[in-house]
């Protein structure tokens, strides 16, 4: 009965701080980044900022519903509810409405729910519900595949949607299997080849493979323990000459052609301040006119102005930017990286493998979409549409970020139980 | 994660804190500095009727760099262009600025700028500014009142007022008055969002410029009486210019054929310009500033207060008219001989003003032609001949009263005599003169022996505008014989010009017949009425027509007249003037 009355007994606060301040801000932002003298009522509907009101108010029921719950039920049906949802973004295949070409929303009235979003935190659970399981031995191929299809099926019938951003954020889980002992060679192995492909985009492949020839001799010449592995170099460096010439092919003939100039204007091989690379310009100016302290709230012309495009969802951190400037930014940054940091430790702390690895996931997710979205803002990353936690107008990705974080928080308040 | 975000605050501290370039590009971006162009000034006539006044007209700017792959087909159908023309346009606005606002189609109709207006927010890049344009009234005084006209580069180049797109008076009052005309333009700040609307004023307004409107003028002008004037010169070619001799106001030029001012306003005033520039009847010529005739037997007049001014001549000194004295300037028609000064004036007698000139010339003695004649042509130089007279009107020829240096080339130096050069006598030869000129004349004479600078604006906003008088070098008393001819050449009863004699009015004139060695003879006549207290003074040049007496005499007759008088009585007279065509098919 004691702990019926007060749920938030061993609730961690600063996470709840954290997560406040953020969605008070994020709403803020949004209300100035649709602002206009003729809607003064904060509350209206028919404005983002009102719908908004109204997503972070039914959040805040959805907080008081994780929290009741046992902490147990998120374990024990883990997997129901991973399989609800995977049905749910089958159904959003067949009755789904489209915006802007994303077939990936689920219309109830004049709401619209987006069930990507919340897979996350269904993919979330049932991935530390399977590597939570004592025993369990990531090294094995049958876990790998096991771990692959459980992080493969949403992002595929995701990609179905033609939602490739909320598709790319499942990459983000190798970083909990990193954790959870996946060898760092894969993790190594992934990095290379990201940087193979960008530069084999951005100069001519036989200069690509002429420096990976260069790069593996130094690194046989150098070889310091026993005998040369001959046969892996000459693996490595045919594996990546195939890689080379598949990127050249793909980016040409695969690859639709708003997708190349996407990452051609990213690369800088082009310029094109009309098209794709309108949005980009036009945000890093939001954000570059801000200057160290802003103009000051509700005076950003560009955001307000709509000359920023999509400015209450994906590039919200331009209002952020623009009427905040660095110091707004930096506090913003700020906030994010602490409750990151927290978040890390507080899963370091858990006694359950399920708990670890239901946080790492936590961590994971909202630093890959923090690191997309405001890189993506700021011109380092390509304009990949996913939302910043918290912040972006949205209700799907609101809760979806509430039941993610608030599960842990609830777990965490438990993590002294034995379970 | 911690690297990550220290990659984006150095990022983020370079684009906020250490470049400024974004900051003037959101600048750059919403703010749209528009240019108030104030009315200019409206021209009045000398009673307060209108000549010239605004109307309302629109002109589509763009600003190319925020032109967004424009529905273009949609934006050539609204505007009537085809594609061709759209993208043409749009390449004159970026080699202009893609950054600054260049007109793309100017002077959009009312009813086209209403629908515009509604579907522009779809065309981010386009806006619509407000301008306004010269109308004309009345399709009168064209050549007097000018035109407007886009400035050109090398106006902008002249006065950095000017960009390109505005306006600038190319002629006539247009031009000389620009300044007082065209006020001051204005600028308005505002700042816009990215469908272009209006979204409220930059820091308040505080960086406007309040624009500053032109001010108004009062010509000199009498638009009755240029009416009539236009009217009575229509189907002719030749001008007439009528100058109140008080004041040196001019009540009327004409310039015929003329052409409707409404012409060279809006859109077609390229097409219609070069359609006028090519008519062989030259409506754009001012032949009341610019054509240069030979003043014929008006010139006697000159002449004639020369030779008294001189001494040369008394007004009574007779020269015959037949015999040795009349070679080698014989008379066209038979009259009593000798006259004196004031019926060889009424009866325009060429030897006696032969006479005359010689004795001029030949004053310090027959070998000292050049002492002589530089004199004499001093005299005549102060009567505003061989320049240009007129404070205000533009481009008027100089005429041409030649110089010794002249004959000295022609004739060797010092082989020239007054005999070598007798045709001046009679106002034939080198010697060349403007309507304007002549009638300046007609009004100099009409105040006995001063003039003031003729000119055609007699105030500019609250402004008088007011100009000294000349005097000429022929005293005052030397006037009145020859205004006793003038008078005889109406009131006679061997006045050349004694048929268009005005009811109770005593007019004063001279006729003149120009010989031209292209055609016809141009009638000329220059008046002035009334004798006492002179209203009015008036010069009508009507080419290839004839003797002075048949049509520039009745013209100049029915303007004084009606001018005076308010109406014409003689209505036979007035119709034949106004029916006859004397222009040859």
């Amino acid at each position: 009965m004691r702990e019926r009355k007060n749920i938030f007994q061993n609730a961690d606060k600063i996470m709840i701080i954290i997560y406040i301040l953020l969605v008070l801000m994020g709403w803020l932002n949004i209300y100035a980044a649709v602002y206009d003298d003729t809607h003064s009522s904060i509350f209206d509907l028919s404005t983002n900022y009102g719908k908004q009101a109204l997503w972070i108010a039914t959040s805040a029921l959805l907080i008081f519903l994780v929290m009741m719950t046992e902490a147990r039920f998120f374990s024990s049906f883990s997997y129901v509810i991973y399989v609800g949802i995977v049905l749910l973004l089958v159904v959003v295949l067949i009755v789904g409405h489209e915006v802007a070409g994303s077939k990936s929303w689920i219309e109830i009235g004049s709401f619209r729910i987006q069930p990507a979003e919340l897979a996350k935190f269904a993919t979330n659970l049932a991935l530390a519900a399977y590597l939570g399981r004592t025993h369990v031995n990531i090294q094995k191929l049958s876990t790998k595949v096991v771990t692959a299809i459980i992080l493969g099926i949403p992002p595929l019938l995701i990609l179905a949607q033609n939602d490739t951003g909320s598709a790319i954020v499942y990459t983000t889980f190798i970083l909990v299997l990193f954790r959870e002992g996946l060898n760092g060679n894969v993790l190594v192995a992934g990095v290379a080849a990201a940087f193979l492909f960008i530069m084999s985009l951005l100069v001519s492949q036989w200069i690509v493979i002429g420096s990976t020839a260069v790069v593996l001799a130094f690194v046989a010449w150098r070889w310091q323990r026993g005998r040369r592995p001959w046969f892996a170099l000459i693996g490595v460096f045919l594996i990546s000459v195939a890689f080379v010439l598949c990127v050249d092919y793909a980016f040409h003939k695969v690859l639709e052609p708003h997708q190349k100039e996407r990452i051609n204007v990213l690369l800088g091989k082009e310029t094109d301040l009309k098209g794709a690379g309108y949005n980009v310009h036009q945000s890093l100016i939001a954000i570059g006119s801000g200057g160290i302290l802003g103009k000051g709230y509700l005076n950003g012309t560009q955001t307000k102005y709509n000359y920023v495009p999509e400015q209450s969802t994906d590039f919200i951190f331009c209002t952020v930017g623009e009427e905040w400037g660095f110091v707004g930014s930096t506090v913003v940054l700020g906030l994010f990286l602490a409750l990151l940091i927290r978040v890390i430790m507080q899963a370091e702390r858990q006694r359950t493998a399920f708990a670890r690895i239901y946080g790492y996931g936590v961590a994971s997710i909202l630093f890959f979409h923090l690191a997309i979205n405001v890189g993506m803002a700021i011109g380092l990353l390509p304009v990949v549409g996913i939302p910043l936690p918290f912040f972006s107008y949205g209700g799907s990705s609101l809760w979806s970020f509430t039941i993610l974080l608030f599960i842990f928080i609830k777990l965490d308040s438990h993590r002294n139980e034995v379970v | 994660m911690v690297v990550t975000v220290a990659i984006f605050l150095v990022k983020l501290f370079y684009i906020q804190v250490l470049s400024d370039n974004y900051r003037l590009l959101s600048e750059s971006n919403v703010r749209r500095s528009l240019v108030q162009y104030p009315p200019r000034g409206i021209i009045y006539d000398r009673h307060g009727e209108k000549l010239v006044t605004n109307e309302p007209a629109y002109d589509l700017m763009v600003i190319p760099r925020q032109v967004k792959s424009p529905d273009t087909l949609e934006l050539c159908r609204l505007l009537e262009l085809d594609p061709q023309q759209f993208r043409n346009r749009l390449k004159k606005a970026r080699k202009y600025s893609m950054y600054k606002a260049s007109i793309f189609l100017e002077q959009i109709s009312k009813e086209s700028y209403g629908y515009l207006q509604e579907k522009l927010y779809r065309f981010p890049g386009f806006f619509v500014q407000p301008r306004t344009l010269r109308k004309y009234p009345y399709p009168i005084a064209a050549s007097v009142l000018g035109y407007v006209g886009e400035v050109n580069q090398n106006d902008i180049e002249k006065d950095r007022y000017y960009i390109s797109g505005d306006y600038i008076g190319k002629s006539g009052i247009e031009k000389s008055y620009e300044r007082e005309l065209r006020g001051e333009k204005g600028m308005r700040i505002v700042m816009v969002d990215v469908f272009n609307r209006e979204k409220g004023r930059f820091e308040e307004g505080q960086y406007d410029v309040p624009q500053v409107q032109g001010e108004d003028l009062i010509s000199t002008l009498d638009l009755q009486l240029q009416l009539y004037a236009e009217k009575l010169m229509q189907g002719k070619r030749g001008s007439i210019v009528a100058i109140e001799p008080s004041t040196g106001e001019i009540l009327v030029m004409v310039t015929a054929p003329g052409y409707d001012p409404n012409l060279l306003i809006g859109r077609q005033r390229t097409k219609n310009f070069a359609r006028l520039s090519q008519d062989p009847q030259k409506p754009l010529f001012n032949r009341a500033l610019q054509a240069q005739y030979p003043p014929g037997s008006t010139f006697k007049l000159v002449v004639g207060l020369t030779g008294l001014q001189e001494g040369a001549i008394t007004p009574a000194s007779r020269f015959g008219c037949n015999g040795k004295a009349s070679s080698p300037i014989a008379c066209t028609h038979s009259h009593a001989s000798p006259l004196d000064l004031v019926g060889a004036i009424e009866q325009s007698c060429n030897p006696y003003f032969w006479g005359v000139f010689r004795n001029s010339v030949d004053r310090f003695g027959y070998s000292n032609t050049r002492k002589g004649f530089n004199e004499w042509r001093r005299i005549v130089k102060s009567f505003g001949f061989g320049s240009p007279i007129s404070p205000d009107l533009l481009n008027q020829s100089e005429g041409n009263i030649p110089q010794d240096a002249y004959y000295d080339k022609y004739f060797g130096k010092n082989g020239w005599r007054s005999i070598t050069i007798r045709s001046l006598s009679i106002g034939q030869g080198e010697i060349l003169v403007t309507p304007l000129q002549l009638a300046n004349f007609a009004a100099t004479i009409a105040n006995r022996g001063y003039y003031i600078p003729p000119h055609v604006v007699k105030k500019a906003g609250i402004r008088e505008i007011e100009f000294e008088k000349k005097k000429t070098a022929v005293e005052d008393k030397y006037f009145l014989p020859i205004i006793d001819g003038m008078y005889n050449v109406f009131e006679a009863s061997h006045g050349t010009a004694r048929y268009w004699k005005i009811d109770s009015i005593i007019s004063c004139g001279k006729t003149g017949t120009v010989q031209n060695p292209h055609g016809k003879d141009h009638s000329l006549f220059l008046a002035f009425a009334p004798m006492d207290n002179p209203k009015i003074a008036v010069c009508v040049v009507v080419e290839n027509a004839g003797f002075g007496a048949t049509w520039a005499g009745p013209i100049a007759s029915l303007l004084m007249e009606r001018f005076i008088k308010g109406k014409v009585k003689r209505l036979d007279v007035e119709e034949h003037m106004i029916n006859s065509n004397l222009i040859s098919p």
